[in-house]
């Protein structure tokens, strides 16, 4: 009898095409991965479907017309992205930024980490069967975005920076409408915790798997809630403030085991965070203009100016014309900042011309999904969606 | 918070390798010869600069600079928050240099995608193949000689031919 089951029991090693167009791949990623019965033996990634080129295409525009490229890029959190560039233009050129300016990106920044979290926890969970803690996260995530679409005017490209400042100041009734909106993440965050942190199956499914030590995780460049899960006690916002971070107050979530379990609880306890950042952003709003003066040449006058005054006019076509308006100096400026994956850094080299000689994406998901291949092997073929919704992996950042 | 070593410190010790040492908008910037770059970033991982953030190139042909290309490797130390960018110059008939793969295993990738796009060699990587082209791509599109629309990609594609067009050809 039980050579019987033996024999029915013995398999061939398989290779499974895992991706690109998997749905819990959530963007076009291939996996190839070796099987042995359910167990995978070896993973090997394959990336770069979704090239798209940002880079070169960074060096024939200039520095506010790369903003709209940022947005697709790590299009869950575009607003992180905008901050991103912006500020590493600035630091680059050396302009000062308003301190209401500040405020503003810190708060849209943060609300971007929501919206990002929860999908992330939303995703997560479906991919393992909760559709509750999805339909709960995403929904939410719906309110957030009409709240970018109420500053920005546009829900997912948002382009909300300039050089220098911000497209335009938040309208009135805006800080009400956000802390109705906080006031709602704060018992929806509550809620997806008591649905999922001691359901049985959830941490079957999501303790002791993708486990990443702490060495491997500074090895691999792992950053963000990965890195924190992970128990590296590192946050570009506090470690190495940008945007007046250093003003407000607020904890940063660590991880012991560096498991995808971990990983939640710092996604979940991050949004708790954020919401913290949000009110206190809100309330120490500081009155002001976030409109950089337009005679440096890095932003557009307002259009009242430009429709009803020659001045106006002539300002607008001196930005706009090729050979006037910005004059950065010759040099190059890396700024890393914490988006919602982790460490996105931009690293602009100047060669003095209106358009940047390059332009460097340091994209948070390609560190993170390095790893992976060494994650996944041993575990079990349905490990796999457990611990890519973990990563959160953007394919437009990826890959670019 | 302690101080890191020194830049000057470090140009004591890897006389041959320094070029030069810059500092704009806040940020250092350590440039060396590219074959030296292993034994300099191994020297710098000791003095704790233990985080590999970012693996990047520049190609320096019309911007000016020591060699054609520079690599840039931007360092980071968790202990001490201070960030250090390595630049490696390397020759234009020889874009090759050491690979830190052995350093940090995020190297592995970056430096696939600094191959990919640049076209310069990592040497002793373990699997130097493209990451984002793919693998029968020609050409190294992110090279300041490389036209932002691309060169004659369209008359590599296979044609596939549906039996349709063959019908017409033969008429």
């Amino acid at each position: 009898m039980s050579r019987v089951t033996e024999q029915l029991l013995e398999t061939d090693k398989m290779v499974l095409n895992f991706g690109p167009q998997h749905p819990s791949t959530h963007g076009t990623l291939r996996i190839l991965m070796e099987l042995e019965g359910e167990t995978v033996t070896k993973a090997t990634p394959e990336i770069g479907y979704l090239h798209s080129g940002f880079e070169k295409l960074g060096e024939d525009l200039d520095f506010n017309q790369y903003i709209t490229i940022t947005d697709r890029m790590n299009y869950l959190s575009p607003l992180c992205n905008n901050v991103a560039f912006a500020l590493a233009a600035e630091k680059l050129i050396g302009i000062d930024i308003s301190k209401r300016t500040e405020y503003i990106r810190v708060l849209m920044c943060e609300l971007s980490r929501i919206a990002d979290h929860l999908l992330n926890v939303g995703m997560l969970a479906v991919d393992l069967g909760a559709m509750t803690a999805f339909l709960y996260g995403f929904r939410l995530r719906e309110d957030i975005y009409d709240l970018f679409e109420m500053a920005t005017g546009t829900r997912l490209t948002t382009s909300y920076t300039l050089v220098g400042g911000l497209i335009r100041d938040i309208p009135e009734g805006y800080g009400e409408a956000v802390i109705k909106v906080l006031d709602e993440v704060a018992t929806v965050s509550n809620d997806i915790e008591t649905l999922l942190n001691k359901n049985r199956i959830w941490q079957n499914r999501t303790k002791d798997i993708g486990i990443i030590s702490k060495e491997d995780a500074i090895s691999y460049g792992i950053s963000g809630p990965m890195a924190r899960a992970s128990g590296i006690e590192w946050d570009i916002r506090v470690n190495e403030p940008y945007s007046r971070y250093d003003e407000f107050d607020f904890d940063v979530a660590i991880g012991l085991n560096g498991d995808v379990f971990d990983r939640y609880l710092v996604r979940m306890e991050e949004i708790r965070q954020s919401i913290r950042i949000c009110r206190q952003s809100l309330e120490k709003m500081p009155a002001g203009d976030v409109i950089v003066d337009p005679g440096l040449g890095y932003s557009l006058p307002p259009k009242d100016e430009v429709y009803n005054s020659i001045e106006g006019l002539i300002y607008h076509f001196e930005v706009t014309m090729p050979n006037r308006g910005m004059t950065p100096p010759i040099g190059e400026a890396y700024v890393p900042t914490e988006s919602p994956n982790g460490e996105l850094g931009f690293y602009i080299v100047s060669d003095g011309t209106r358009t940047p000689y390059r332009v460097r994406t340091r994209p948070p998901s390609l560190m993170n999904y390095s790893i992976f291949s060494k994650l996944i092997e041993g575990h079990m073929l349905s490990d796999a969606p457990a611990i890519l919704g973990s990563i959160n992996i953007i394919a437009g950042e990826l890959d670019r | 918070m302690p101080q890191a070593s020194p830049l000057s410190q470090i140009k004591d010790r890897f006389p041959d390798a320094v070029l030069d040492i810059t500092e704009f908008a806040n940020e250092r910037i350590l440039h060396i010869r590219g074959e030296h770059i292993l034994t300099v970033l191994s020297g710098l991982k000791t003095d704790g600069y233990n985080f590999l953030a970012d693996i990047t190139a520049i190609d320096n042909l019309t911007l000016g600079g020591f060699e054609r290309f520079a690599v840039s490797y931007h360092l980071l130390s968790h202990q001490t928050a201070e960030r250090l960018t390595v630049k490696a110059y390397i020759l234009e008939e020889d874009p090759s240099l050491p690979s830190v793969e052995s350093l940090w295993r995020t190297a592995d990738w970056q430096e696939r995608e600094v191959f990919d796009l640049f076209g310069i060699i990592f040497k002793e990587h373990p699997d130097l193949i493209r990451i984002m082209n793919p693998d029968d791509f020609n050409g190294y599109p992110l090279r300041k000689d490389y036209p932002r629309l691309g060169h004659k990609e369209r008359e590599d594609f296979p044609v596939i031919d549906r039996g349709i067009q063959k019908k017409k050809h033969s008429e």
